[in-house]
């Protein structure tokens, strides 16, 4: 994956630093709110939301299972239709391909539609240092760009801004970019939109070069499928006279009728809205109606060793809604930054160390980031079992085994760190298989508890430094049971 | 090995544990969900999308054949417009009485700095959808190119009611022909953006007008 996060911290440093910052606290408190209510309204309107989640998970599981199929159907279809396919397995071929063909029209500036393909890979940055200006143009897209910034949110990458924060940005960093912020911008948010819509136009009504990724691919048609708000995503896809979308292998679905199922739980499920403001659908190219040039750009990235996985491939179902990011205790105090990774939240928990490898010490640390509530798993519109899979890698970072890199099989050492951990479940191993020891052993414990310390010494340290030793009790239960029953259900 | 084969390659190793499976699509997903939701007269659909199209800030109207050149001329002249976008096959007698506004046809030749110019747009639609309050455009005769519908900043788009009108989405992508370059539109353009909280009016055009016209 991109570059963008090298270097970052493991999880439980970067949230402990995050979780002390007021003001990040008290925007993303107040962004998640307002959604999860709203989110939960407009799900309710749809009785048969169960049975559509249920659909969504199906044509996910069968495309994947068929992904080869799918792909070459789809290009076949995109290649019938007057696109070009081309495939890239990794971040870097997948720049390459891209820098080229901007270079080929011969223009240095592209407009882009928000896309986390384009993020995953680092492509600004890869253009940038072939001498190509990629703008965002999506309202967050262009805060977190304008104020050198990361993105903290699948949907609205800016949510750590207020709108305070936001019309700062705009007076500070507009005119170095292009035309400058209106005189006496409030931090209204109909002003901060107007002040985005003066800005961009001028990208817009000059783009040669317009660059997105997309929600869908349908194979048996060759359509793709952007779903957005604000219309700049239309002005990308229409107003240029080349367009290049990069996108994942894991967005085809089979069937235009599949759309009937995502067209109505995406939505609801990102927006809360009954349906999002435009949704643009194109196949190919159209004489005469947009872009003549149509570049198809699909990336693996890692995408076929998450597949490799028989528990973590779940996560190839997603379909970057972010309802799992609004409603996680976690996200909603640490933040999307602390997850290092430009899918933040609980589906970055499990997406990025699939995408990434588990070798970095963030990636290691991002199948903790979790309380394993669950919340995540029930609004998840393709019912992706996040908990399940986080408590998978959780047990690959400790016990190691084998994985699939770079679609190579290799075995993983367990992780460094986790000594401890793994000497514990030894004993614990032990102790339960010794019956005898295990009863010696509570005894003891339960005699000696007024000795006990508040928190544990050595390697224990940290896992107590945020957690009470849970007191033992006077007597063992086993003791218990055995002086007030007697053991007579024994008899039955 | 070009990176198709390889990624072909890898995709297939990945799935070598899954087994064979040869349900054919139709039958390997189960469509248990509804076709549309709750039950409805042909009258109350259209009411329903009125009040959704209502309901994300798109200004309707309700008219017949007689009173619809009337109407969108009076649409046109309080907005003040003085240059007005006509697809092709836009039938002529809806703008018989817009005599103040200067016409511009739709021109594969005009620059998107000339579209930026111009005040208004006038289109039919391919399908309106009452759940979800959506019009969608299909790039048909009397809808013409995506972009003049996204440039000027007035947008009035013209509904057969109730033959234009289904009540859900998948009966709209029924309707639809996949191979068309296609626009669903839900009421302005709009963002969630700031502080997650909608706000109409962004790069799309922030005034849409709906006229709902009946057939008689």
């Amino acid at each position: 994956m991109s570059g963008t996060f090298v270097g970052m911290p493991a999880f439980p440093k970067a949230a402990h630093d995050a979780v002390r910052n007021k003001t990040l606290r008290g925007n993303l408190r107040h962004a998640t709110h307002t959604i999860r209510d709203k989110r939960a309204r407009a799900v309710t309107e749809l009785e048969d939301w169960a049975r559509l989640r249920e659909a969504g998970k199906q044509i996910k599981d069968h495309t994947l299972r068929h992904l080869d199929r799918y792909l070459v159907q789809l290009e076949e279809a995109v290649t019938a239709a007057g696109g070009i396919v081309h495939w890239a397995a990794d971040a870097d071929e997948a720049n390459r391909i891209v820098t080229y063909l901007v270079k080929a029209t011969g223009e240095t500036e592209v407009v882009k539609v928000k896309s986390m393909a384009t993020q995953e890979i680092g492509l600004n940055e890869a253009l940038e240092a072939e001498g190509i200006h990629a703008y965002e143009t999506d309202l967050a897209e262009l805060i977190v760009q304008l104020g050198k910034d990361r993105p903290s949110h699948i949907l609205v990458p800016a949510i750590h801004r207020n709108r305070g924060e936001i019309r700062d940005i705009f007076k500070r960093e507009m005119g170095e970019w292009g035309r400058p912020a209106p005189e006496g911008l409030t931090d209204t948010p109909a002003e901060l939109a107007e002040a985005a819509r003066l800005h961009l136009r001028e990208k817009f009504l000059r783009a040669k070069v317009g660059i997105s990724g997309a929600n869908f691919m349908v194979a048996e048609t060759g359509t793709l499928v952007v779903v957005e708000s604000e219309g700049n995503g239309r002005m990308c896809l229409t107003l240029p006279e080349t367009l290049i979308s990069v996108v994942g292998i894991e967005k085809i679905v089979p069937t235009w009728q599949d759309l009937e199922v995502f067209l109505q739980t995406l939505p609801r499920s990102s927006t809360a809205e009954r349906m999002n403001p435009y949704t643009s659908m194109w196949t190919g190219t159209t004489d005469g109606d947009g872009p003549q040039t149509f570049h198809l750009v699909l990336i693996d990235n890692g995408r076929t060793d998450t597949l490799a996985d028989q528990v973590g491939r779940q996560a190839l179902r997603c379909i970057r809604c972010s309802a799992c990011l609004n409603v996680c205790p976690v996200y909603e105090r640490a933040g999307g930054h602390a997850y290092g990774s430009v899918y933040p939240g609980p589906i970055g928990a499990i997406l990025s160390p699939q995408l990434r490898g588990t070798e970095s010490e963030i990636d290691a640390s991002l199948p903790y980031a979790s309380s394993l509530c669950g919340a995540c798993y029930e609004v998840c519109p393709v019912a992706i079992d996040i908990p399940e899979v986080l408590v998978h890698l959780r047990e690959r970072v400790v016990e190691g085994g084998p994985v699939t890199r770079k679609g190579a099989k290799v075995v993983l050492k367990p992780a460094k760190g986790h000594a401890a951990e793994r000497a514990a479940m030894r004993a614990a191993r032990w102790a339960f298989s010794h019956p005898g020891a295990l009863r010696t052993g509570q005894r003891l414990a339960s005699r000696t508890r007024r000795l006990h310390p508040r928190s544990l010494p050595g390697p224990g340290q940290a896992w107590s430094a945020s957690r009470d030793i849970p007191a033992v009790p006077a007597e063992p239960f086993r003791d218990w049971w055995q002086r007030t029953h007697g053991g007579k259900d024994d008899a039955k | 090995m070009s990176s198709r084969d390889l990624i072909l390659g890898r995709v297939r190793r990945a799935l070598a544990d899954v087994p064979q499976d040869d349900t054919p699509y139709e039958q390997a997903i189960d469509r248990a969900y509804l076709r549309e939701h709750g039950d409805r007269t042909t009258e109350q659909t259209v009411d329903l999308l009125a009040e959704n199209l209502a309901d994300y800030r798109a200004i309707v109207h309700r008219t017949d054949a007689d009173g619809l050149p009337g109407l969108i001329a009076r649409l046109l002249a309080e907005r003040g417009s003085r240059t007005v976008l006509v697809p092709d096959g836009l039938p002529p007698q809806w703008l018989t009485e817009a005599a103040d506004a200067t016409r511009v046809p739709d021109r594969a030749a005009s620059t998107p700095h000339e579209l930026d110019e111009i005040d208004s747009v006038v289109t039919g639609c391919a399908v309106a959808v009452a759940e979800t309050g959506t019009i969608v455009l299909d790039g048909g005769p009397d809808q013409g190119r995506r972009r003049i519908t996204l440039v000027p900043d007035h947008h009035v788009c013209v509904v057969r009611v109730p033959g234009q009108v289904v009540s859900s989405v998948p009966q709209a992508l029924e309707r639809l022909t996949p191979g068309r370059p296609q626009t669903w539109i839900s009421g302005p353009s709009a963002t969630s953006d700031i502080e997650l909280d909608r706000v109409e009016g962004v790069h799309g055009p922030r005034a849409l007008e709906v006229v709902l016209v009946s057939e008689e």
